[in-house]
């Protein structure tokens, strides 16, 4: 699913404007009904909830970012509104959140009255997201394929990504954990936006360069006055995001291959006894959709909810079959979520589940890198063809 | 007014070496304490009634763990009066603080501590309940969380399975959108070994998480063990924090020893 495309016109696609606007735009967006959700300072990280306004964002605020660490830094010269990289959430909580009442049923004179609370709950739910990173509207568009494409459809989530509204940002810096290049997810922001942001300058010459997505975000652009862009501020933005992709992380172009035929590799027994299954990575993974239902019923057996939550490969309970769990070893259950993330998911899905934010590298509470196992993986590869 | 029992469901709780804390989650049920005792008789539950009515029991709550000879004995009494035993918190299932008792000698404990040691009866270790009699379910916790007692309740009452999951602290933060203080302060936090149902109390504080819950299905405590290391804990810190509430814990137990 993606947003209406912008049919082409001899109008301008990208506007200027100054970055004391940014204010104007989140105004705008939640005149118009959304609920506007952003980063934030918060813990110690920048997260993601509500914001009322630009002074809610995190203004001069970068991190520091390596395996199993981060760390926020303030700059006071020229500070900017969003260069930092992704933190521990993703927008996944919004669209597909990790608790979600689907329905409930209390028991009526004759059966049960049913109460479709999750459809209800999504309907309501009219968003707004400021700050969507490259890799992470890849993510997005992971998930869409995941719980809209196939056979296996999930209407709130469905009903939340049609009325959410996408206000993209451009990456001008990266941090040590991102590998988006070499994933071809970002750091330039593709498709899949409303509007697209790109900050430039400083000071008195902060600035936006903003490009239009969408029809509805072409909308809510005109109503700010922006100004059509001067071929330089272009220039400049293509030139800082291009910056942006240097120095990162690399994943090996060979890794789907490589991993598809590593099955019995003695390396995924090593990364088992660093890897603590503690499923970290998955709950922070942008396109990790894992998820099951319980039911519950009240003590007097009046009533029942079904609940869907987040859940994992890593978790013994996952595989529970007759008999006991299929990945009784924490090799198993690594070896299964690397392989269907880099791997199997071309064949289910037609790409790659990984979408190369890092966020897997960075919370992981151990601090093991999936592009440094990969390369692991690769190295083991062409040393049998050599042999 | 006498409430109905006819046809309703015996409870009871019993009390062994605990400090009475999961026994009070029960009644802390303030919100659904009518619906709990509208469905099942409470015929055992000093905490909250000096009436008793005598066995047996369709189901029994146990709490604390086995310290005394006298308690080891008792217990064989109340399996056989109960037809569901599920045993309650930290100390009925991994020994509770008392268990620390294990990794020294009790005489130099009963001699240091009482004017009259002589008075003093006790085993040499303190264990779980399972350690003495079968147990049908353990619910973790140092206190147990409420909403979990009430849904073993609500599951025994329907003869469906609890929903308890067994999975580690970390998804539960995750899901919470809690921020790790281990990859943010550098917070020693025994969350990755730490099974979940807690409801998220200590990270959201900037604390590490005390393991008050034991451990959780297939914990890779060494793994953990190793990184609080690299986070400066020395051996002791590092024995010390696995040597908890839930210290009784084989998992805990055993790594605890390995940083002797």
């Amino acid at each position: 699913m993606t947003n209406p495309a912008k049919p082409k016109s001899s109008k301008p696609d990208a506007f200027v404007m100054d970055a004391n606007r940014l204010d104007a735009l989140i105004g705008a967006l939640a005149s118009s009904g959304h609920a506007v959700m952003g980063p934030r300072v918060a813990d110690g990280a920048v997260i993601l909830g509500p914001v009322a306004g630009a002074a809610d964002l995190p203004l001069g605020v970068t991190d520091r970012q390596e395996p199993g660490r981060y760390r926020l830094k303030t700059v006071k010269k020229d500070p900017a509104y969003f260069d930092f990289a992704v933190g521990p959430h993703t927008w996944k909580k919004f669209l597909f959140p990790p608790r979600e009442k689907l329905w409930s049923a209390e028991r009526a004179a004759k059966g049960f009255a049913v109460r479709e609370d999750g459809i209800d709950a999504a309907r309501r739910d009219k968003l707004a997201f400021v700050g969507v990173r490259a890799c992470e509207l890849a993510a997005i568009a992971a998930q869409d394929r995941v719980l809209t494409g196939g056979e296996y459809r999930s209407e709130t989530y469905a009903l939340r990504r049609e009325q959410t509204f996408i206000v993209a940002v451009n990456c001008r810096t990266s941090a040590a954990t991102c590998f988006c290049a070499s994933m071809n997810t970002g750091p330039g922001v593709g498709a899949g936006h409303d509007l697209a942001l790109t900050e430039l300058g400083g000071g008195k010459d902060h600035r936006f360069l903003v490009e239009v997505g969408s029809t509805r975000g072409e909308k809510v652009l005109m109503a700010l006055n922006a100004k059509p862009a001067k071929p330089k501020d272009v220039a400049a933005a293509r030139a800082a995001v291009a910056q942006a992709a240097k120095g990162q992380r690399k994943m090996p172009k060979s890794a789907p291959t490589v991993l598809a035929g590593a099955t019995d590799s003695p390396r995924w027994a090593d990364i088992a006894q660093r890897c603590l299954n503690c499923a970290s990575c998955t709950q922070v993974c942008p396109t990790c959709f894992c998820n099951t239902v319980t039911d519950t019923t009240t003590l007097d057996g009046s009533g029942a909810e079904r609940w869907r939550h987040w859940d994992s490969c890593f978790t013994l309970d996952f595989s529970y079959i007759h008999g006991g769990a299929i990945r009784g070893d924490g090799a198993h259950r690594y070896r299964q979520w690397m392989t269907h993330k880099l791997s199997h998911w071309f064949e289910q899905f037609g790409t790659s589940g990984c979408v190369g934010c890092g966020r897997c590298i960075t919370w992981c509470p151990v601090g093991i890198d999936i592009t440094l196992e990969a390369r692991g993986f690769v190295k083991d590869a062409k040393g049998k063809r050599k042999g | 007014m006498a409430a109905k029992t006819a046809g309703k469901p015996k409870l009871a709780v019993w009390k062994f070496s605990s400090c009475d804390g999961c026994q009070l989650s029960l009644l802390d049920c303030e919100d659904e304490l009518l619906d709990v005792v509208g469905a099942v008789e409470i015929a055992y539950f000093l905490e909250a009634t000096r009436a008793k009515v005598a066995g047996p029991y369709d189901v029994s709550l146990v709490e604390g763990s086995v310290t005394t000879p006298e308690e080891a004995e008792r217990i064989q009494t109340i399996r056989r009066q109960s037809k569901v035993l599920i045993s309650i918190g930290a100390c009925a299932t991994a020994g509770g603080i008392q268990a620390l008792k294990n990794f020294a000698d009790v005489a130099d404990f009963v001699t240091a501590v009482y004017a009259h040691p002589e008075y003093i009866e006790t085993l040499a270790t303190a264990t779980p309940i399972a350690d003495h009699v079968p147990v049908d379910l353990e619910l973790r916790g140092c206190p147990i969380n409420k909403a979990q007692l009430l849904e073993v309740l609500g599951a025994f009452l329907a003869g469906r399975k609890p929903n308890l999951p067994n999975h580690g602290q970390c998804m539960e933060c995750k899901q919470a959108g809690t921020v790790c203080v281990m990859v943010t302060k550098g917070e020693a936090c025994l969350g990755p070994v730490t099974h979940a149902g807690c409801g998220n109390v200590c990270p959201p504080f900037a604390r590490g998480c005390f393991g008050c819950f034991g451990p959780k299905e297939n914990p890779n405590t060494a793994a953990l063990a190793a990184r609080l290391g690299e986070l400066g804990l020395d051996k002791r810190q590092r024995r010390d924090a696995f040597r908890g509430f839930t210290a009784a814990a084989p998992a805990f137990r055993k790594e605890s020893e390995t940083h002797e």
